[in-house]
């Protein structure tokens, strides 16, 4: 009656004869069992990173930014290389949500509440970056457009700096809110069926008092699906913001064109790999290999292919216009800061290279695509890969000004600078560990949703379909 | 806001369901809701809802977010405080449609999520009967309002032969009240009675 087909050729999302009800039980399990050890430790050791940050931007608020080793020339260092990393890292969330539910990719479903946890995560992080690198961080407010008593002093509504504001805070908001609408249905779950006196209640808040009503239901896919529609933009907004910052400066190395997509191309790679990295961690500690499947990590590891390639295209590209322009501070830039290796920065540039456009080339081989190791440290790879990426940007285009008088010391981090990195990473694996146990890492209702056509167990059933005669089969289907 | 009684069908597979919601609705009765795990495409049209106007709604919060940012810009830019910056345009546009784009998109989202929450009356501390714990994990429970004339054993028995696993009679206040999951109140409707 209810027509429910897909060819026998793709690859189950779903593996295991499950029903509607062993869904529930799977995905809601870690919730209603206790942390193992394995979960303490991991969560100890990120609220010390974390309690390690607090003190570094305690001292950086104290004693002001003379804590970091920024100087005259290199304004922008670690502080604003950490803000671009992390939300990039952020957008792969909202492609796998967003983007992937406009184009009907399936495999989303096993992946995308995980992944939009980890977006609001990793821009959390992102924004503190900014807002401390401000120094009198009490002041931050005044970044909004408000009617004040100084005057009233407007902001510079023709920044892009501004631009940021808006973006972050937006893509924030707007993360948040499809992240939660979301969860609203499976927090029902876990609560109808929750045995504690504390989590009945606690869920119970959470869920807003969802029953499952069709009309509900039909809303709820209304309100995904514009969503998805407004989120789509906005994260490609977010990172062509971003590279704005740099792009309509003058500074040799960022005053280029390519910068917007070029961004958007590397947000949407090292996005990739932090979900590769946290889905296989979480599939292996939650034993969610039936829903996280080796299918779902080829796929992104297609993604981080094509993304890598367009990565490796655009600094080939800038390489060819540093000298196709004949601008000699282009060409100092491109040829000598970054691309000599015995320069000064030479080593971060080339180590660029190797990350992000070199190895990624290895999943042209189906065989890396599926291998679980391979994957998990080629992740780990893109990530540092990603982060030189902005490193490069940011400091070879300024350590080394137009005036040879203005040329700066090498720049090097302090332990403040790095404390305060390292304080993101706890923040960020804190909220990651706390997520992991409290809510359900894989969207429960969406995996149902998508079981009868894509479920190992169902899979079988499409033979039946496949073998019927034409006339039967619309005979059967017609007339719903 | 009211108490009212229900005749309640749970099936577990929504190809049984479906004919099911045809035949009760060509047997007349008043289908009051179907509770379902997860979004069944194409079952409110076999309960006859009408489509949501909801994107209808997020298009006007995002006309209006374009239209508050490019109204307070211009204002602020070119009339309360025109700020000379390196000698360009006090009205320059192309400089604001970032700015203009995101509260779109910030007044779209956060309208729509809000009239959603206020349409389907959802928010936290908010608590609605449940007509079974299952029908958020793997039952689709349809329920259906009685007149004075329902009989409810024929109603059953009706719903039983066409495929329910589970059938009761329940009275049930159809509105919302706040309440804890925790605990069994009585809603609101029971403590006027009493003060009264």
């Amino acid at each position: 009656m209810h027509l429910k087909y897909e060819s026998q050729l793709r690859e189950p999302l779903v593996y295991g004869d499950k029903t509607y009800k062993q869904v529930t039980e799977d995905i809601v399990r870690p919730i209603e069992a206790k942390p193992t050890k394995l979960w303490y430790v991991g969560f100890y050791i990120a609220v010390a990173l974390l309690m390690f940050g607090v003190y570094s931007v305690y001292r950086e608020v104290t004693y002001g930014i003379g804590q970091w080793n920024l100087n005259k020339t290199v304004g922008w260092g670690w502080d604003i290389t950490n803000f671009v990393w992390w939300v990039g890292i952020g957008h792969a969330g909202t492609l796998i949500s967003a983007i992937l539910l406009l184009f009907r990719q399936g495999w989303r479903t096993g992946v995308n509440r995980a992944a939009e946890a980890m977006t609001i995560f990793a821009v959390m992080c992102a924004g503190q970056f900014p807002i401390f690198h401000m120094g009198r961080v009490w002041m931050a407010f005044f970044v909004l457009p408000y009617p004040n008593s100084r005057g009233p002093l407007w902001v510079n509504f023709n920044s892009p700096l501004l631009w940021d504001v808006f973006a972050i805070s937006t893509y924030f908001t707007v993360s948040l809110l499809f992240w939660y609408s979301g969860l609203i249905p499976d927090f029902a779950t876990v609560r109808d069926r929750a045995f504690t006196k504390l989590r009945k209640r606690l869920y119970g808040i959470a869920s807003f008092g969802w029953t499952g009503s069709t009309k509900h239901w039909q809303r709820h896919e209304s309100l995904s699906l514009v969503l998805a529609g407004l989120s789509t933009p906005l994260v490609l907004s977010v990172h062509t913001i971003v590279s704005f910052d740099f792009a309509t400066s003058v500074i040799p190395g960022w005053h280029t064109t390519i910068f917007p997509p070029y961004f958007v191309a590397g947000a949407i790679f090292s996005g990739f790999a932090m979900v590769q990295t946290l889905m296989i961690i979480v599939r292996k500690v939650f034993a969610m290999e039936d829903y996280v499947t080796i299918g779902h990590i080829e796929a992104m590891n297609k993604v981080i292919v094509l993304t890598g390639s367009i990565v490796g295209i655009a600094y080939l590209t800038e390489l060819f216009m540093g000298w196709y322009s004949q601008n000699k501070y282009e060409g100092y830039t491109f040829w000598y800061s970054r691309a000599y290796l015995f320069s000064p920065y030479g080593w971060s540039y080339w180590g660029m290279m190797a990350c992000n456009v070199l190895s990624p080339q290895i999943f042209w081989f189906r065989k890396m695509r599926r291998n679980i190791f391979v994957t998990f440290f080629m992740s780990i790879i893109v990530n540092i890969g990603m982060w030189f990426e902005r490193f490069v940007i940011i400091v070879t285009s300024l350590y080394r000004d137009y005036l040879p008088s203005s040329w700066s010391v090498y720049y090097s981090p302090t332990i403040w600078e790095i404390g305060f990195y390292a304080g993101t990473f706890g923040l960020f694996f804190t909220c990651f560990f706390l997520f992991a146990k409290y809510f359900p890492v894989i969207a429960i209702a969406e995996i149902k949703y998508v079981l009868k056509t894509t479920g190992e167990g169902y899979k079988n059933q499409m033979t039946k379909i496949e073998d019927q005669k034409l006339e039967d089969f619309v005979h059967e289907h017609a007339h719903h | 806001m009211a108490k009212k009684k229900f005749v309640v069908g749970c099936f577990d597979d929504e190809a049984v369901l479906f004919p099911a919601v045809k035949k009760v609705r060509t047997a007349g009765y008043k289908i009051h809701d179907v509770y379902t795990p997860f979004a069944v495409h194409g079952l409110d049209h076999a309960m006859g809802l009408r489509e949501t106007s909801l994107h209808t709604a997020g298009f006007i919060y995002g006309i209006t977010g374009t239209a508050t940012a490019l109204s307070s810009i211009s204002w602020i830019f070119t009339k309360d405080w025109p700020l000379n910056i390196g000698g360009k345009p006090h009205f320059a546009l192309p400089a604001w449609i970032p700015i203009m784009f995101e509260l779109t998109v910030l007044f779209a989202a956060v309208g729509m999520v809000l009239t959603f929450c206020y349409l389907c009356q959802l928010a936290p501390f908010v608590k609605k009967h449940h007509f079974h714990a299952r029908a958020t994990d793997d039952l689709f429970v349809m329920v259906i309002e009685c007149t004075d004339k329902t009989n409810t054993d024929d109603l059953q028995a009706f719903l039983a032969s066409n495929g329910a696993l589970e059938t009761k009679v329940e009275v049930a206040e159809d509105g919302w009240w706040l309440g804890r999951y925790d605990k069994d109140e009585m809603p609101f409707e029971e403590k006027q009675i009493v003060a009264a």
